[in-house]
Order: structure tokens, then C-alpha cells, then sequence
């Protein structure tokens, strides 16, 4: 499967919903999305990945870049998951201790925002964009394998 | 052993969703559990993520191969073609996330975060996991392999 975004605000936080298989391939296509969320002055971002189907060391590698990004400018990322089979990637490599990853896309925005230095961080109500998008598609093209993983 | 599948693709990350798709059909056929085999989905794509990437490294054309074999257990084995220069395996070496995360605050070192990731994923994954030089003077062999159930009526 693409990987698929949609962007809501949420309790002035932006959620950014991920679907599909985050990859080798795919991956790329996230990290330009959270460039382009940080550059356009977004602070606090949610990405929800319960719709994510896979993930592996390169989405990783995006995410703690998305999470360095958005802190160099002040701002904090966290995750929404409740899959076991995508936690168990974060536990494996340690990074449940880098993330803060919650149940739900409520609880999430209910938490109060900590910054790394341990202070709370004020909501900016600048981060407004427009929530319309649509997924993209990888440079080559669908190689057409992705729909063939039923059972 | 002979290979049950043999697999062989050029270097581009769209080929690594193929060949995990392609090892998760021949694990199931093989007997792996269904539990398990998430965790073949993610190791043999985290060894061919491996392997293409270090071909690109090097602007290397050549082939990766997944050989993939049943019996007692299901094995696997990945095999890239790029110098041998990477380090890989003993829990020793494995990176520490809050380092990764913190180390560097200018974001574009993804990729090294990946390769560190990548690491700690296939030690934690596979319990039988062996890298070793592949034959001839370049090249490097991820070889794994996992337990199947009903081995005796297969």
C-alpha cells in the first residue's frame, strides 16, 4: 500500500494521520512531509499511525529526524499507536524512551506539551495550513507488488 | 542446503517491499507461525534494506539475491555484492537511541539513525542471525533462520 497523509488541527495541535507502509521506499515521503510542516511554522505535531501498516529502521530514522526538526525549533512531536506489533519496533530499539507515544489521537492532544529542558511549552495558534491533501506517489511509479500481502 | 526461492533484484528500495512479500509467502509455506511472521516481514526487509543500501553507496548495479530454504527450520539468506567495511552484529556495538537522538540537533543524519535502527531490529528479531563474507573477495552474507511447527508431517 502508498503511503497515504491527512493533516487535521486538533486542540491546536496538527495531526498528521499516516497510512500504509512506511519503508525503505516510502519513507523519503514522509520526511518531506514534516520538512514542510516545521517549515511552514507548525510546532506541535501528532502523527498517528494507527493506520500504518508497517514500519521499519528507515521510518525510524525519519521520525527521530521529524522529532529533532520540530525540538531545533522550540516545538515537540509525539506519536499516537496501539498496535502491539509497531510498538514492539519501538521497544526493541529503545526508542519508547525518545517518544512519547500514546493510545489515542485524544489522549495525545490531552497531554500537556513538555519540552526537552522539562518546562511546559506554550501552544502557538499560528500553525494553520491547509488541511486538504492528497497522497502522493513515489517517482517510479507503483511497482503493483503492494496490493498482493493477503493472505 | 539447496534454496526452496531464490530472488534476485536490482538495487532500488521499491524491490525491498517485493522481496518481503515474496519471503513472508515462502515462511508461511514453510511452516513459520503466523505470529512469527511479522518478524520475518521485518528482518529479511531490514537485510535487503541493508544490502541495497550499500550498493547505492558504491553505485554498484549488481544484484542482491534472497535465498530462502525449508526443513527443520525456515532459513534465509541475503546476499550483497559491496565492500566489506561495515562492522555488524554483537549487542556491544548496538547504538544508544537517547545518543542518536540527542547527539546531533541538526536533523539531517536520518540515515545514520536508520542504520544504527537497523541494527538493533535485526538483533532483537532474529535469534539465529549470522553475518559473514560472502564467497569471493567482496560481498557479505546475513544469513537467519527461524523455527517452524509441524515439521514432521511436511
Amino acid at each position: 500500500m502508498e503511503l497515504s497523509f491527512q493533516t487535521r488541527t486538533v486542540a491546536d495541535r496538527t495531526v498528521l494521520e499516516v497510512g500504509g507502509e512506511i519503508d525503505v521506499y516510502t519513507a523519503p515521503r514522509l520526511r518531506e512531509r514534516l520538512v514542510e510542516l516545521v517549515g511552514d511554522g507548525v510546532r506541535q505535531i501528532v502523527v498517528d499511525m494507527e493506520r500504518v501498516e508497517f514500519l521499519d529502521s528507515t521510518g525510524l530514522g525519519v521520525l527521530v529526524g521529524g522529532l529533532k526538526r520540530v525540538r531545533a525549533q522550540g516545538g515537540h512531536l509525539v506519536l499516537v499507536c496501539s498496535q502491539e506489533r509497531i510498538l514492539k519496533i519501538f521497544r526493541i530499539t529503545g526508542l519508547e524512551r525518545v517518544f512519547d507515544i500514546h493510545p489515542s489521537v485524544e489522549e495525545a492532544v490531552a497531554a500537556p506539551v513538555v519540552m526537552p529542558d522539562g518546562t511546559d511549552a506554550g501552544i502557538s495558534d499560528d500553525d494553520t495550513h491547509d488541511p486538504s491533501e492528497q497522497p502522493r506517489r513515489g517517482p517510479a511509479g507503483d511497482d503493483g507488488t503492494t496490493t498482493a500481502s493477503g493472505h | 542446503m539447496m534454496p526452496t526461492v531464490r530472488l534476485e533484484f536490482s538495487p532500488a528500495p521499491a524491490h525491498v517491499r517485493t522481496a518481503r512479500l515474496v519471503a513472508v509467502a515462502v515462511a508461511r509455506r514453510a511452516g513459520v507461525p503466523e505470529p512469527v511472521l511479522d518478524e520475518v516481514r521485518l528482518a529479511i526487509g531490514e537485510a535487503c534494506s541493508r544490502a541495497v543500501a550499500l550498493h547505492r553507496r558504491y553505485g554498484l548495479p549488481d544484484l542482491v539475491t534472497v535465498e530462502m530454504s525449508d526443513g527443520a527450520r525456515f532459513s534465509a539468506k541475503v546476499v550483497d555484492r559491496a565492500p566489506r567495511e561495515e562492522t555488524f552484529g554483537g549487542a556491544g556495538e548496538l547504538p544508544d537511541p537517547l545518543a542518536l537522538v540527542e547527539e546531533d540537533s541538526r536533523a539531517e543524519d536520518d540515515d545514520k539513525v536508520a542504520i544504527g535502527m537497523r541494527l538493533a531490529l535485526l538483533a532483537g528479531l532474529v535469534d539465529d542471525l549470522e553475518v559473514a563474507p560472502a564467497p569471493g573477495s567482496v560481498g557479505t552474507v546475513v544469513r537467519m533462520s527461524w523455527p517452524v511447527h509441524d515439521t514432521e508431517l511436511r
